[in-house]
């Protein structure tokens, strides 16, 4: 059952591509994560499928489906200012990389939790209140720390408020942005479960955007990796792990060390990400890949399917030896 | 008791009546610096006026110093004495009125004019920066920057002039001068607000037009960076109406330097707009501390620096105090 479905969105800076051509599905209930490093244009994706965007930012083509349960599915990218408003938090609530900033720090918490559920809710402020206390205590954050200003919370706690926040409305899917990224590891720790536990109880989809693969892979069902604007590898986090296809998700699984596994040689990815003003005709890891092949520098791979796993790499496609010969 | 002692309020009372205290004793000392003897001026003139009892020759030597065998620690009693009964003795420019009822007849128009002119330049400045810098980039950003820089540079006093050239003397729309029409009595009376507001509306467009440019300059480039915090974009993504985006996430916390600066110009606004109402020849403090200045009238000036130094500590008081209301952050925990 797909909650959410994406097909081949582009989001562009002025001619700069910083999302080419992605596609992918996030079923009901899963955790679907988002990994790439920094420029690989995993937040300005999670910006443009929540329609956050801003300019110079703009969504050049492609078409994001949401498909809710209990009605006619929607479109996103074509949606009214007034349709967009209507979904946002009673169906796609966000949770942002800072808690720090994504509080307004004059407002109480809980007046930040009210507006919310009253601009989907016609309910009484008070009953807002104590919704937002209720929320609150979700997160292990005590119910009177409701009235406190988000400078009065440690950070921690604000991380842990801004997820209790996005669950305000009951939304069928949260999107996050590396929202463990400002807390410690203990805290980290502490907020993936309890969003696990969440997720569990009320069955919603999560995106999790982030760049951290070890956290994604205890944490998501399924991981798309993202290099330079596009996909190039989409599995199971299991398969991700395991049995990685595109030499760059195996170069990124080779660099962290695991806690459980037998002891193995880290190694990093040599080289730099590429700049995105001046892409590669082939493929955009060809000049970092260890694999390279002499093709890699003129085609551009697409993602082919193999096994329930996506991956975007020419050495994975069959017809490889067939188009080497037919080319010369 | 200590408790309460040492709370920030009690602090900024005690700190803002040591300013006060040494404003006035600053009043006090500046004449008895000057060169040569400011009393025996005064006397002179007073006598040019009309006889001088014993009794004002003595107020004279209480407010600013002079020949008489009292120490300095005894006049400096006697003036702060005198100051909290609000006498100041006579003005020269005006004999035989008292300064306090001079300065008090200048206050009232001073605040009605200037005071409402900056209300209105703030209000009207802010709302436009407001506009200007949600969408920074826009039409109405650009025009209206553009505008407001060439407002901004025009010199007040010149526009003064150009207003009372063109409205005033050519159309003839609004009165030439003054504040009020000479025959009607000052009062809470329709003909006296009438003539009032009638003679009030050249000077505050003055006002208004040149200072409404500050403001809105200010309020944008704070809305303009304001906007791109998370917790607008949240907002936003909340799902809630783009007016309370604006207002209570953006405007709400783009706002507030604008307070603070807004308090300084609400206590400059005794200072009277001295150009301003020199053009009009407008009865306003301004006015009053350039007669002052001309003939010489040391105990009138006296009188305004005191309470134009007064009024702009009890406007930063007030501010400071609603401060700590709008924006928790500045609040100490208790």
């Amino acid at each position: 059952m797909t909650l959410l479905e994406v097909r081949d969105l582009v989001v562009e800076y002025g001619t700069v591509r910083a999302v080419d051509k992605v596609s992918f599905d996030v079923g009901r209930g899963e955790i679907f994560g988002v990994l790439g490093e920094s420029g690989s244009g995993k937040t300005t994706l999670m910006t443009a499928i929540t329609r956050l965007q801003r300019p110079p930012a703009r969504i050049a083509g492609g078409t994001v489906a949401y498909r809710p349960a209990d009605g006619t599915p929607v479109e996103l990218v074509g949606c009214t200012p007034k349709q967009l408003r209507e979904l946002r938090w009673e169906r796609v609530a966000v949770v942002f990389q800072s808690a720090m900033s994504s509080l307004n720090p004059v407002m109480r918490v809980g007046t930040q939790f009210a507006d919310a559920i009253r601009a989907h809710r016609s309910v009484k402020r008070a009953e807002a209140w104590d919704r937002a206390a209720e929320l609150l205590e979700l997160v292990g954050i005590p119910r009177d720390r409701v009235g406190s200003y988000p400078h009065e919370l440690s950070g921690g706690m604000r991380q842990r408020a801004a997820i209790a926040l996005s669950l305000a409305c009951r939304p069928d899917l949260v999107v996050m942005d590396e929202p463990t990224t400002a807390v410690d590891v203990v805290m980290q720790r502490q907020i993936l479960d309890n969003l696990k536990e969440l997720q569990a109880t009320f069955g919603f989809s999560v995106l999790f955007v982030t760049h951290d693969l070890s956290l994604l892979v205890e944490l998501a069902d399924r991981i798309m990796v993202m290099y330079a604007g596009r996909a190039v590898e989409i599995a199971s986090a299991e398969d991700i792990y395991r049995d990685p296809q595109h030499p760059y998700t195996q170069g990124l699984r080779d660099s962290f060390p695991s806690l459980h596994g037998p002891r193995r040689e880290l190694r990093g990815i040599g080289g730099a990400p590429p700049d995105l003003r001046h892409l590669p005709t082939g493929c955009a890891f060809e000049p970092r890949c260890p694999q390279r092949v002499d093709d890699c520098r003129e085609t551009l791979p697409l993602l082919i399917e193999r096994d329930r796993t996506q991956a975007a790499c020419l050495l994975l496609d069959d017809r490889l030896e067939v188009r080497h010969a037919g080319s010369r | 008791m200590t408790r309460l002692l040492g709370t920030p309020f009690v602090q900024r009372i005690g700190f803002y009546l040591l300013a006060a205290w040494s404003a006035v004793t600053i009043n006090f000392v500046l004449p008895r610096l000057m060169p040569g003897d400011p009393a025996s001026a005064i006397l002179f003139k007073m006598s040019e006026l009309g006889p001088v009892s014993d009794q004002q020759e003595e107020l004279v030597h209480r407010l600013f110093g002079g020949a008489r065998g009292q120490s300095w620690w005894h006049e400096y009693v006697s003036y702060l004495n005198g100051i909290l009964h609000l006498d100041f003795g006579r003005s020269i420019s005006f004999y035989p009125a008292t300064v306090s009822s001079v300065v008090k007849s200048g206050f009232l128009w001073t605040l009605l004019l200037v005071g409402s002119a900056t209300v209105i330049a703030f209000v009207l400045g802010t709302s436009l920066g407001i506009v200007a810098g949600w969408r920074p980039g826009r039409a109405v950003d650009s025009v209206g920057s553009l505008v407001s820089i060439f407002l901004h540079s025009l010199p007040y006093f010149w526009v003064a002039l150009i207003l009372v050239y063109v409205f005033a003397f050519t159309l003839g729309w609004f009165p030439l001068s003054g504040g009020a029409d000479i025959g009607v009595v000052p009062g809470f009376t329709p003909d006296f607000l009438n003539s009032a507001v009638r003679h009030a509306m050249l000077p505050a467009a003055t006002i208004v037009l040149t200072s409404v440019s500050g403001w809105m300059i200010h309020m944008r480039n704070m809305m303009a960076s304001v906007v791109n915090e998370d917790y607008v974009l949240l907002a936003q993504a909340k799902g809630l109406a783009g007016h309370r985006v604006v207002f209570s996430y953006a405007a709400r916390n783009a706002v507030l330097p604008s307070i603070s600066g807004f308090a300084v110009s609400i206590g400059m606004v005794v200072g009277g707009s001295l150009l301003t109402e020199m053009v009009f020849n407008y009865p306003g403090l301004g006015s009053l501390l350039n007669q002052a200045i001309v003939n010489v009238d040391y105990p009138l000036m006296q009188g305004l620096f005191l309470i134009i130094s007064l009024t702009v500590l009890a406007a930063n008081f007030v501010v400071d105090s609603l401060y700590v209301l709008i924006d928790p952050r500045t609040r100490e925990a208790a």
